[in-house]
């Protein structure tokens, strides 16, 4: 069953905002059901988005049904706004046979192929390698026309020599791919800064030749006009552009990462730059949103996780007899 | 019937399989280079060359795969694969298991390997085994003409991702192609091997280019009377276990021949296989002759003096039958024993 509550939209109307802080909201209260599964040793370790759910949602929006994600470990967010079920999700995280993958997969590798989201990679850059053969694909009519591939990763990804390799690739041969960098500051266990002399990934994608754009991350709207914008371009061309995102991880790299080595005042920095309450301040100034309104929405979200869960933890586990199913066609 | 080369027989088979269908396609280093011929018949879009650059060859071969299209890379040299492993191994490999089914690769990527060009070890590496252990990949490796043609046609119509090794020193080899006709009878299935010379004293087991040291030898132990028997595996995974088997049971001896080398290889599987189901067939230990665990050198004579020869799979064939020795030394031993 597809989620019809978090449709796959364009608008930048008052609704259409609503929608994107309730997707966010979605996302977080989704991942921090994760943590708490995996705090009560109920589901395994997991890579949350937790301070990145504008990005996710920013350009997801911006995209349509008939284009597609390649996303990494960080990929609940995407998912999500994407309108997959939290439910089967879920199940996936529990290692049910309802998952989206059947069990296999795990919190940190779900695909759906029906939502476009497909070739989750978790190893790091595994993703950029991956999505020129997708779009090349496209461009050669196996998608649906018109369609464009957008590639998640991170600066940690952007460290791997495959980044240069992919966007060598897709500019050189002219590939309908938008690179979509979430620069949240961290590489695992080391702050960026400690591994590159240059302060943004967007400088070195300039190198490649392609147009550039660095966006604040944690701006839903700012995100979702920048991807907007470079999705038309896309259309328009067939030529790759780049979105650089500056955004932050406000947890460890991993649960149960209990970030030790991060310093506190940077943590207290970003949590002030928080996208969801930065969303729903600019809501309430602009009349758009009351409290009432917020908290029927953090309501709803609140009861679709619950359900998510009670779903999940009723699916089955797969029988032991399909160990080795889907490893051959 | 024609004679033709194994490199001939590859790009037959190339030609064959993009006119059949339009979504195969041909990714790598200078591979619109080399085939004018396939660019001016199927165009630039589907013959293209890439940068030297193996990770994002494969990688993209694999993001294509899944989406529809039906790529071929051609990595040159097998050494390079170890920088196409994450794309090869990690994602064709895996993600169809880890979708749950959702996605599959059907792609095909050509290496080439073995001794007899003196490339050096960087050129040179019999690394099959590696993908052999890889869960979801196919791998295969042939020994003539006819073989190249019909494994890759079967690699590239196959769903899943195949790994293609050709071995250097056969690619200029001549040998009898069935010409013309584009149908299933010049397909070469997967997972399936072929008695070269049926004999009932010894089974000779092998691949690649090692398969005519095995008939060579099997020539020399006619002479002998004793009547050797040589099963070309020509799929290394899928293994055809059921023509190993029926070898051994008939002839209660075995000894399997290849390059690679030998710890956790081919031939130690082949010997397991032996072990655990035709133990009470098996008249003799079983013997490997392999290549030793050294990388590839490019001096002629130490290049070749890593290949089991023909008089070492000849010596262990007679000790064999005639019980001399009970341990038989390792493949390397044997080999340079017998120089």
């Amino acid at each position: 069953m597809k989620d019809l509550q978090s449709p796959i939209e364009t608008d930048t109307g008052t609704s259409a905002r609503l929608q994107r802080l309730e997707t966010m909201l979605l996302i977080r209260a989704y991942e921090e059901q994760l943590v708490t599964l995996q705090q009560q040793g109920a589901a395994g370790g997991t890579c949350t988005s937790v301070g990145q759910e504008a990005c996710a949602t920013g350009v997801v929006a911006a995209l349509d049904q008939r284009d597609r994600i390649l996303t990494n470990h960080r990929s609940g967010g995407h998912l999500l706004a994407r309108g997959a079920d939290p439910g089967r999700m879920m199940a996936e995280v529990l290692g049910r046979i309802d998952g989206y993958c059947a069990g296999r997969s795990g919190s940190l590798h779900i695909s759906d192929r029906e939502l476009g989201v497909v070739l989750t990679s978790t190893i790091v850059g595994g993703e950029l390698s991956m999505a020129p053969g997708v779009a090349l694909a496209q461009k050669m009519g196996q998608g649906q026309p018109g369609g464009i591939v957008a590639v998640f990763f991170g600066d940690g990804a952007a460290s791997e020599g495959i980044f240069h390799e992919a966007l060598n690739l897709a500019v050189h041969w002219r590939l309908p791919l938008l690179f979509v960098c979430e620069n949240n500051q961290w590489q695992a266990f080391v702050h960026r800064l400690e591994t590159m002399a240059d302060d943004a990934i967007a400088s070195w994608a300039r190198g490649h030749g392609l147009p550039v754009q660095s966006v604040d991350g944690n701006d839903v709207d700012a995100v979702y006009a920048a991807a907007r914008d470079a999705v038309q371009a896309i259309r328009a061309d067939g030529q790759p552009r780049f979105l650089e995102l500056q955004t932050y991880r406000r947890r460890g790299h991993y649960e149960p990462d209990d970030q030790f080595y991060v310093d506190a005042t940077e943590l207290e920095t970003w949590a002030q730059r928080d996208p969801i309450q930065g969303q729903i301040d600019r809501l309430r100034q602009q009349g758009l949103l009351d409290e009432a309104g917020l908290t029927a929405m953090q309501q709803r979200v609140r009861e679709r996780i619950d359900a998510a869960l009670t779903f999940a933890q009723d699916s089955p586990w797969p029988t032991t007899e399909t160990l080795t199913d889907f490893v051959y066609a | 019937m024609t004679q033709m080369t194994a490199e001939q027989a590859m790009h037959l088979a190339l030609r064959e399989e993009m006119q059949r269908d339009p979504r195969v396609l041909l990714l790598g280093e200078g591979v619109a280079t080399k085939n004018n011929d396939l660019v001016r018949d199927f165009g630039s879009e589907r013959v293209r060359n890439t940068p030297l650059a193996e990770a994002i060859i494969a990688g993209t071969a694999a993001g294509a795969a899944a989406s529809g299209l039906r790529p071929v890379i051609d990595l040159l040299f097998a050494p390079f694969l170890t920088y196409a492993m994450d794309a090869l191994v990690n994602s064709a490999g895996k993600l169809r298991f880890m979708s749950g089914g959702q996605f599959e690769f059907p792609l095909v990527a050509l290496a080439m390997t073995g001794s007899g060009w003196n490339v050096g070890a960087q050129h040179n590496h019999n690394l099959e085994a590696m993908f052999v252990h890889a869960p979801g990949l196919r791998v295969v490796m042939p020994s003539e003409p006819a073989d190249f043609r019909g494994l890759l046609k079967a690699a590239i119509r196959d769903p899943n991702p195949v790994l293609f090794f050709a071995d250097m020193a056969l690619l200029y080899q001549t040998g009898e192609v069935a010409e013309g006709t584009d149908d299933g009878d010049h397909l070469v299935p997967l997972g399936k091997a072929a008695v070269r010379r049926p004999g009932t004293d010894v089974t000779l087991v092998s691949y690649a280019k090692t398969v005519a040291v095995c008939l060579e030898a099997a020539e020399q132990l006619a002479r002998q009377r004793i009547a050797a028997e040589v099963i070309d595996l020509r799929s290394l995974k899928p293994l055809d276990e059921q023509a190993v088997l029926k070898s051994v049971r008939k002839t209660g001896r075995l000894i399997v021949v290849h390059e690679a080398s030998g710890l956790c290889g081919i031939a130690a599987e082949i010997a397991a296989l032996a072990a655990t189901r035709a133990f009470d067939a098996l008249r003799a230990p079983v013997v490997r002759l392999t290549g030793p665990d050294a990388p590839a050198a490019s001096s002629a004579v130490l290049e070749q003096a890593a290949v089991p020869r023909a008089e070492a799979v000849v010596r262990a064939a007679v000790d064999l039958l005639r019980g001399g020795r009970q341990t038989p030394v390792s493949a390397v031993e044997e080999g340079l024993l017998a120089l």
